[in-house]
């Protein structure tokens, strides 16, 4: 099964800040954000507010720096959606990975994300990040609404979509901490994250549109 | 080129948690300034720094008052001898006539007139001798007014000074001894006439404090204890801070105090003294603005639609017990064919032959509902649906109305008697001979009291149960002491739980959102599971 491994270096700095600052304040909010919705009892409703919005504003303004690298650096082309390999993708985490195969997509600098990960990528850094910074934004602005214009607005449907926001990124998190995983080692991808170095299998050729555009190792 | 990287890594990753770290230590920290450093806070501490009153009169140097008084008339003549509008215009006073004007069906409203409540139920059109003890004349009389109710700071029985001096003076011809005792007591009432004051909270609470015939039998916010009350049970008046009076706040026109919230609000502004130099203190803003707390506080995003007294004053009656419930149908009952009283709770009464059986409570959280500060009152010429709870009374107001705030209420729920053919509330007469206090005898009560207000009786009548609700104003607790948030934000048992439509933070589920996230993350867990369980069974079996 084992081919021959190579180190290389996927994540870079910025990258790997970014993903790991991503964590803690998703962690934070997810936290205080169920004991807001009255879920449990831990640091008391009013601190939970207050630490819940310092954290929703400080991830709104670093996540603006987050659209900048993605844009600059060309990064954004990771995250085109495909159904290329898509089939072979999910085939193996439903079948292949239980034989012991090799995952049908090797990580290449080019090319970090499989057909999978794109799509749930794409949806979360487009779609419903944004969508829960700009309910959580509404909801903490909720006495302004007037002065911003918009009075026919419900705070109940801001904070349905908010909650159900909430629940997918804290499915996703279950699922994504498992992924994780799933590496060469338990803790293959743990590391890389944490050092941009990933051991990745030799040999697999990629097509082009798998590709990335090339950029320089820092 | 793999470890050049590391340190920077490490770096980052350093200063990564202390940042967050800092700025929720921060966010945390900035709350207690806040607290410090409200301006609405500020503001009143300006308005209010003033300690001494001063004038230019010394009563006690004014000829007429220092002539020998027979009566409490003459006293009276004194006064308006210099103050000669002052009996004019309080005579025209709610606190005089005991009547509020009429309700829009034309009914006349007022203590005097056709309200009623569940404690002593109605004054009987002052026919009920008994509730004339707090109506400012001299004793039970309804003619002239005593200044010094109001005005008097010393303690005197008015009519027992009168009555020795008289007797005494008239005896003291046979009895010269006598006379020194009669000039004795004259001094006592020309002191007491010449010891004239701006009301105290004494002289309010003699009455305030002791409505419904005991101490903090009404109010819950009002009792003996707030006349020396310390800064913990009012913030304002504690005689270790502020000291304030109630005219501090109960500002007057022409002998009319501000403040009475029944049939029409107290105000129909909230304005700062900022805003309006002439405007009567009587409001919270008046003195703190309608945005107290330090800017950016979600505080002063509730004051739109949340009462200062909500959070402000956590509980009530929280020296003295108030009393709760009053159920008049168990009244009556003899013990070897007398009258009994039996005591409870906090050494009250519990049980009177005369009264029926009581509630007394402690500290009580008040229940909240809207109000745009007026309250609605049933009289006893109103039709009532008996098959339910009656409101004898209750605040007006809904979340759609700008004036509209929540604000706390004591809730009295009494049980008391109805006419069962006119579907009326009673007015049972009670004091006097042929009161049910001394006859024990509903029929000759009931149609005594109802002949008092021109109103019919049928001779049949029943219990209802009723409920009456009184304001939650004073007994504002320090800030350290406010109601915290998670008191009405929070799942079950809020304070607040029982207000509705509209979503509260905290208060309230999401429903099928719930319960469909709920599922979500159970699939997620048990589907990563499963795939993890087989994935460690299979690599087994690989091995092997």
């Amino acid at each position: 099964m084992e081919g021959k491994m190579n180190n290389i270096y996927l994540y870079t700095r910025y990258e790997r800040f970014w993903h790991w600052l991503q964590m803690a304040l998703i962690l934070i909010l997810l936290t205080t954000g169920l004991e807001v919705h009255g879920v449990y009892n831990w640091l008391g409703f009013h601190t939970a507010v207050k630490v819940h919005n310092f954290t929703g504003l400080t991830w709104l303004i670093a996540f603006a720096f987050f659209v900048f690298w993605v844009f600059t650096t060309g990064e954004w082309k990771q995250y085109i959606p495909t159904t290329q390999k898509m089939i072979e993708v999910i085939r193996y985490y439903a079948y292949g990975i239980f034989r012991g195969e090799s995952h049908p997509f090797p990580k290449q600098k080019k090319a970090k994300h499989n057909p999978l990960q794109r799509l749930v990528y794409l949806n979360l850094a487009a779609l419903l990040l944004p969508v829960m910074m700009i309910t959580g934004f509404l909801y903490w602005g909720y006495n302004s609404w007037l002065d911003w214009g918009i009075p026919g607005l419900s705070l109940t449907v801001v904070v349905w979509i908010h909650l159900a926001g909430a629940f997918s990124i804290f499915s996703f998190i279950i699922v994504h901490v498992y992924m994780t995983t799933t590496g060469h080692t338990i803790f293959t991808h743990t590391k890389a994250m944490i050092s941009g170095w990933e051991d990745v299998e030799e040999g697999v050729e990629l097509e082009d549109w798998e590709k990335a555009k090339q950029k320089s190792v820092a | 080129m793999k470890s050049s990287n590391t340190p920077i890594t490490g770096v980052l990753f350093l200063i990564l948690p202390v940042w967050i770290l800092l700025g929720l230590i921060s966010v945390v920290w900035a709350d207690q300034k806040a607290v410090d450093q409200a301006p609405g806070r500020a503001m009143a501490q300006q308005a209010a720094k003033i300690a001494e009153h001063w004038n230019t009169t010394d009563h006690a140097k004014h000829e007429v008052l220092r002539q020998t008084f027979t009566s409490g008339p003459q006293v009276t003549e004194a006064c308006i001898s210099c103050h000669s509008e002052a009996e004019t215009q309080f005579h025209k006073t709610i606190h005089w006539t005991w009547k509020a004007g009429k309700n829009e069906k034309g009914v006349e409203m007022g203590k005097s007139a056709y309200s009623l409540n569940n404690f002593c139920i109605s004054a009987n059109n002052e026919q009920d001798k008994g509730c004339l003890s707090c109506h400012p004349g001299w004793g039970t009389k309804t003619e002239s007014t005593n200044c010094l109710v109001c005005h008097g700071s010393k303690e005197i029985s008015w009519d027992e000074s009168f009555e020795d001096f008289n007797s005494f003076l008239a005896e003291s011809e046979e009895d010269p001894e006598l006379k020194d005792l009669a000039n004795e007591i004259q001094s006592e009432i020309q002191l007491a006439v010449q010891s004239v004051t701006l009301p105290t909270r004494k002289n309010c609470g003699s009455c305030h404090f002791y409505g419904g015939g005991g101490d903090g039998v009404k109010h819950g916010d009002l009792d003996s204890s707030m006349t020396k009350p310390n800064k913990a049970l009012d913030v304002h008046m504690g005689v270790d801070g502020q000291n304030f009076d109630c005219v501090r706040c109960h500002t007057t026109s022409q002998h009319n105090i501000s403040g009475r919230m029944y049939t029409t609000p107290a105000y129909t502004h909230r304005k700062s003294l900022i805003e309006d130099d002439l405007t009567s203190k009587i409001t919270c803003e008046s003195c703190h603005s309608s945005t107290p707390h330090q800017s950016g506080s979600k505080a002063n995003d509730h004051t739109d639609k949340v009462a200062c007294q909500s959070c402000h004053i956590p509980t009530f009656a929280r020296v003295n017990p108030t009393k709760m419930s009053w159920d008049w149908s168990t009244s009556g009952k003899t013990k070897d064919g007398k009258p009994y009283k039996t005591k409870g709770a906090y050494g009250k009464e519990d049980y009177l032959s005369i009264k029926g059986n009581m509630k007394w409570e402690k500290n009580l959280k008040p229940e909240y509902f809207w109000f745009n500060g007026s309250i609605q009152s049933l009289t006893a010429a109103d039709p009532i649906d008996p098959s339910g709870v009656v409101a004898l009374s209750h605040p007006l107001g809904d979340r759609d109305d700008e004036n509209s705030r929540i604000y706390p209420f004591k809730v009295h729920r009494g049980v008391q008697p109805y006419d069962k053919v006119h579907k009326t509330l009673l007015t049972p007469l009670l004091s006097g001979p042929n009161g049910y206090w001394s006859t024990l005898d509903w029929q000759v009560a009931l149609s005594n009291g109802a002949k008092s207000l021109d109103l019919p009786f049928s001779g049949e009548f029943d219990f209802v149960k009723t409920t009456y609700v009184y304001p939650t104003t004073h007994m504002v607790a320090p800030k350290d002491n406010v109601v915290a948030c998670s008191e009405c934000h929070i799942r079950d048992e809020g304070r607040m739980a029982n207000l509705a439509g509209f979503y509260m933070p905290g208060r309230d589920g999401a429903g099928l959102i719930d319960t469909l996230g709920w599922l979500v993350i159970l699939g997620s867990l048990v589907g990563v599971s499963l795939h993890g369980i087989g994935r460690i069974f299979t690599n087994r079996n690989n091995k092997k």
